[in-house]
């Protein structure tokens, strides 16, 4: 098994809503974008943090190698091969590691599971290419379709990220596009029809996640000695998003709310 | 809109039905109490079997009946809705103890009239020294009648002071044949018997009262049908005066008769369920596979044309409110323990047939369906799952655990059948398996099963391993080592192991004691009857007449004692961090905590009363500071008091625990799990049967830890104890996946009586046909592995504290409380707590 060394901050298991079936989720820890509604604030940063949670110290992160994490992967087998599951990469961002994610990936299919990354895809193409040859599914969140606005709210530009869609949905791997809904960003008619016009323009694509603003990630801001900026964003209605999701439709995609 | 099968629209008729049945508090009824003492009290010079139906028999004469509004089934036990009545001939002293306090305590309350009450009192002198529970009291050995009563090792309360119900009777027989059809058999028994046969006696005395039993139904059914005639010449509406008309023509064919039809069945079927349920009181009188006896009524309707599928499904709701009707009041301890008014009528659907071929029909999701449509804790509906279960049929299940009403609990049949083979039940009758009560599996119509025998607290023989066998100043266990002398972790365990094979022979002692009171005093002919070989052998099923006998009592605290096992070798032996010694005190110290809550104001009562008695002055100062010292352990030295904290602190922190799919720790669990079933099976019964172990506590886990102080797996005295074979409360973290790989590692078919997971759920993971379908897959996947039984809470942590604060916004509140659903806002706020506390799968 590999040897290859990776730093990640959560395994967890029984995941129903990161691809298809019942999934265990290794959650990579460090991230280039910093956006603000992150409900994992603690994987942002690569750096080993300690994050108060629950009246206690706890440290977020630990150096692990493939082979040392392979056993708990597996120890859902019985799970994937019910549902048609496996193993979710997340983060973070996968790509910041792309070399231990390529290990990893690979070791999986190793054991015939099945695979797939949740990914903002905004670094090199290099690193997606990696992983390409043993991922099934890339679960890519393209956030908005304006450059200025996806700078303002997540520090980084987004040319990168559509450039990569275009690529990986070449790529043949079978990709699907997922949006957080967040209140004041990209909530209204007009910004996630531009984003459904964009991946329904991408090869292959069908799917279209909408996943809404949730606030439960906003104590672990406090616990990491940090302020939450939004903290007076209500989460979209499931009205809101219902109307949302047809908006998506309307382009023919298949859309759906959550995960 | 998601395919599911069998999507029915609920008749208006259900609501009228259900809100009818909950207008007010149940109430106590003295009618049966009163016919039964009247009858006895003439038949004193006849044999038990036919003072038995007699008594039966005077019962359904007089007890008065009433058809409800909007029924299309009728039968009632009382006039009253959901009305309890009484059964002296079990025992009574604890009804009259508490016929002040039974409408007003925490724990299923019923109201009594004063003149109810005044009816009780009188008739109670004429059963003193006559019932089972004095009977089985003289008939125990003093030591296991003072480890049940006077130390709580084990408790067999249920049969000592109840009848034993637990048992699924051969309704296609009367379905097909009616009671005339079993006269007609017990005639011929008659016929064939040898008047020189030495069981002659008993045998013909046990058929004249099947006869006499079933002559009593078809009279009482008559008794319907002419009242359902009156009410429809009355009536003015003409829908319900032909509905009345119908009802009329049901009652005098069936039960006599065979159905012809499939409303005739269910009215058929109901007068079966309800009079079991007068003869005698034990609960989880248990359907069984409904979908399977009634399905040949419901096909040959439908393809005749004479039903259509939502009159069928109205049918079927119309039985469901029906299970709710019946009620059943216990003393306040049992209440406390199997509360919810329970009474256990489990029936399940699906599974295979007796030729190993899947039964799944219409009638497997209708069953599903009326579950939807009455949100009620009766029927406790189950579902049998096996490698050729339908998908669809599992999905409709699924649909229906998304309620939040508990229902239904999954079984395994790749796990049961072989389970209950293993004890001697053939191939063909383990493949027709059903369900009774909560948990346990038999072949219905042939068993005898005495299930719910007794529930046994494992941590009590550990506790007993640190005492020598000491409990309140007494030796009341085995002889082992004191804990100065112990010097290895295998001592220790065999310590325990001794302690709780001691406890189990005096366990076993009571349970026969029990049921040989019960054969004495209480066989039931009318039970009997629809049970195979009882006819044949001219013998009731309570002295030894069904093909197969067990006896199955219950084991709990598997988790605590291996979290807590885990602890001490590790602590103790392989570290060195703490004494064994040291251990004990920390534990009677409850770890420096004090107790807190209802424990504390018991210990200041019992405290105060002692001093009282040795001639202190006790006044509100006194008591005060009894209290405070109680529940700060304010005497506790500090620097005793921080050493147990941090040996609590160890405990929690440092111990791998149960439930997180550790291997090392799961075997282990495998390991103290057997030290009660595979003792437990050593032993035989007084029926000519053998005993096999449950896993499972009901719901006793939350009244029983509140007598059991703390244990070394960290968990605080008086608190509950672990639930089924699950995991301590809050010590699983790593979601259900790995709680399921670690439970499945528990030999479980070697407890053949039953086991138990509860699985919690936020009603998220169950949204849309993709969180139905992953959630099946959790099911099969946890079945792949060996489990035998799993059932799921859906209900948010927010809505649950919400009707804790608001009890009058959720009355119809369904929770899985353990083998069963209960409303949430019956039970008692520290069984509620535990609900709570269980651990929410995340994700």
């Amino acid at each position: 098994m590999s040897n290859a060394r990776g730093r990640i901050f959560n395994i967890q298991r029984f995941s129903i809503h990161d691809g298809p079936g019942i999934r265990t989720i290794v959650f990579f820890k460090g991230c280039v974008m910093r956006c603000a509604w992150c409900c994992n604030p603690e994987s942002q940063s690569y750096d080993v943090q300690s994050m108060l949670e629950g009246g206690k110290q706890k440290t977020v992160g630990r150096d692990v190698t493939v082979s040392e994490i392979m056993p708990e992967i597996l120890s859902d087998m019985p799970y994937y091969r019910r549902s048609g599951g496996g193993v979710t990469l997340s983060g973070g961002e996968v790509l910041c590691q792309s070399d231990f994610a390529a290990e990893l990936l690979k070791e999986c299919k190793h054991y015939g599971l099945h695979t797939a990354i949740e990914s903002a895809a905004s670094l090199p193409y290099e690193n997606i290419e990696k992983l390409l040859p043993y991922l099934d599914l890339y679960l890519m969140d393209i956030k908005h379709t304006c450059p200025k606005k996806h700078k303002e709210f997540t520090g980084r530009d987004n040319a990168l990220i559509l450039e990569n869609a275009k690529r990986v949905s070449e790529s043949g791997v079978e990709l699907i596009i997922r949006t957080p809904v967040i209140p004041t960003f990209n909530d209204t008619r007009e910004e996630i029809l531009s984003i459904a016009k964009f991946a329904k323009s991408l090869n292959g694509v069908k799917e279209h996640h909408l996943l809404p603003y949730h606030r439960l990630g906003s104590p672990k801001y406090e616990g990491l000695g940090r302020s939450y900026s939004l903290s007076d964003i209500e989460p979209p209605s499931q009205e809101k998003m219902e109307y949302l999701a047809s908006i998506s439709e309307s382009v023919g995609l298949y859309a759906q709310i959550g995960g | 809109m998601e395919n599911i099968k069998f999507q029915i629209e609920k008749s208006e008729r259900i609501p009228k039905l259900i809100s009818a049945l909950y207008g007010k508090m149940p109430q106590i009824v003295a009618t049966r109490g009163k016919l039964i003492t009247e009858s006895y009290k003439k038949t004193e010079n006849l044999p038990i079997t036919k003072r038995r139906s007699a008594a039966f028999s005077h019962i359904l004469e007089n007890l008065p009946i009433v058809i409800r509004d909007n029924e299309l089934i009728v039968g009632s036990a009382t006039v009253e809705p959901r009305g309890a009545q009484v059964f002296p001939e079990y025992s009574y002293e604890w009804l009259e103890a508490e016929l002040d306090t039974v409408s007003t305590r925490a724990a299923d309350p019923f109201y009594i009239s004063e003149e109810t009450k005044a009816d009780l009192r009188s008739i109670y002198p004429y059963w003193k020294g006559k019932t089972t529970s004095d009977l089985a009291k003289s008939n125990m050995s003093p030591d296991a009648y003072s480890a049940f009563v006077d130390h709580s090792v084990f408790t067999p309360g249920n049969y000592f002071y109840n009848g034993i119900g637990h048992v699924s009777v051969n309704y296609a027989k009367v379905l097909k044949s009616g009671y005339r059809g079993i006269i007609a058999e017990a005639e011929a028994a008659i016929d064939a018997l040898d008047v020189a046969d030495p069981e002659y006696v008993k045998r013909i005395a046990f058929l004249e009262a099947v006869i006499e039993s079933c002559e009593a139904v078809i009279n009482y059914a008559r008794r319907y049908a002419a009242l359902a005639l009156e009410m429809s010449h009355k009536e003015s509406c003409p829908v319900r005066q032909k509905e009345l008309a119908t009802i009329a023509k049901n009652c005098s064919r069936v039960p006599e008769f065979g159905a012809s039809g499939f409303h005739e069945a269910c009215q058929s079927f109901w007068f079966i369920q309800m009079l079991l349920q007068i003869e005698s009181s034990g609960h989880s009188i248990s359907p069984g596979r409904f979908d399977r006896y009634m399905y040949p009524y419901y096909k040959k309707d439908i393809d005749e044309g004479k039903i259509t599928k939502e009159e069928a499904q109205e049918l079927i709701d119309c039985v469901w409110v029906k299970f709710n009707d019946l009620n059943k009041v216990r003393d306040a301890d049992s209440a406390a323990g199997f509360a919810g008014y329970g009474t256990f009528q489990n029936l399940i659907v699906g599974g295979q047939d007796e030729h190993g071929i899947d039964s799944t029909n219409d009638l497997s999701y209708m069953c599903l369906e009326a579950s939807m449509h009455v949100p009620l804790p009766q029927p406790s509906i189950s579902i049998r799952v096996w490698n050729g279960s339908p998908e669809s049929l599992l999905i409709k299940a699924a649909a229906l655990t998304r309620l939040g009403t508990g229902l239904p609990a999954y079984y395994n049949d790749e796990v049961i059948i072989p389970s209950i083979m293993s004890r001697g039940v053939t191939l063909d009758d383990a493949r027709d398996y059903c369900i009774i009560g909560c948990v346990e599996p038999q072949k219905a119509g042939k068993t005898d099963g005495w299930h719910d025998a007794a529930f046994f607290n494992m941590c009590r023989p550990l506790e007993l391993a640190f005492s020598a066998g000491y409990d309140k100043g007494t030796k009341i266990g085995a002889d082992t080592p004191s804990v100065e002398d112990i010097k290895s972790f295998e001592q220790f365990y065999e310590a325990y192991k001794a302690q709780q094979s001691y406890m189990i022979k005096l366990m076993v002692n009571a349970c026969n004691a029990i049921d040989m009171a019960h054969a004495t005093r209480c066989p039931l002919p009318f039970q009997s009857c629809m049970v195979e070989d009882c006819i044949g052998r001219g013998k009731s099923l309570q002295e030894g007449g069904a093909v197969y006998n067990f006896t199955g009592p219950q084991g709990f605290g598997i988790a605590n004692n291996t979290d807590g096992l885990i602890a001490i070798k590790k602590l103790v032996f392989d570290e060195g961090r703490v004494t064994l010694s040291e251990m004990r005190d920390a534990l009677a110290a409850n770890f420096g905590y004090g107790i807190s809550g209802a424990a504390a104001e018991k210990m200041t009562v019992d405290v105060a009363s002692k001093l009282a008695e040795h001639g202190m002055e006790i006044n509100d100062a006194a008591i005060k500071a009894i209290y405070d010292e109680i529940t700060t352990a304010a005497s506790l030295e500090e620097g005793k008091k921080q050493r147990y904290r941090e040996i609590k602190r160890l405990i929690d922190e440092e111990c791998p625990k149960y439930g997180n799919d550790i291997y090392e720790v799961d075997v282990f669990a495998r390991d103290v799990a057997n030290t009660y079933t595979k003792e437990v099976e050593k032993y035989k019964n007084v029926r000519g049967g053998i005993f096999q172990a449950g896993l499972y506590p009901v719901s006793a886990n939350v009244p029983l830890g509140g007598t059991t102080g703390a244990t070394p797996d960290g968990r605080l005295a008086y608190t509950p104890l672990a639930d089924g074979i699950g995991p301590a409360s809050g010590r699983d973290v790593k979601g259900p996946t790995a709680t399921a790989n670690s439970v499945a590692r528990l030999e479980q078919s070697v407890a053949s009586n039953g086991t138990l997971l509860n699985q919690k759920f936020h009603p998220s993971a169950l949204s849309g046909m993709s969180g139905l379908t992953k959630f099946v897959s959790l099911i099969r996947s946890y079945f792949d592995q060996k489990g035998m039984h799993v059932q799921f809470n859906v209900v948010t942590r927010e809505t649950l504290l919400d009707a804790q604060k608001n009890p009058e916004n959720y009355k119809t509140l369904v929770v899985r409380v353990a083998g069963y659903s209960a409303l949430f806002t019956t039970l008692s706020r520290s069984l509620q707590d535990d609900i709570i506390a269980r651990t929410e799968q995340g994700w």
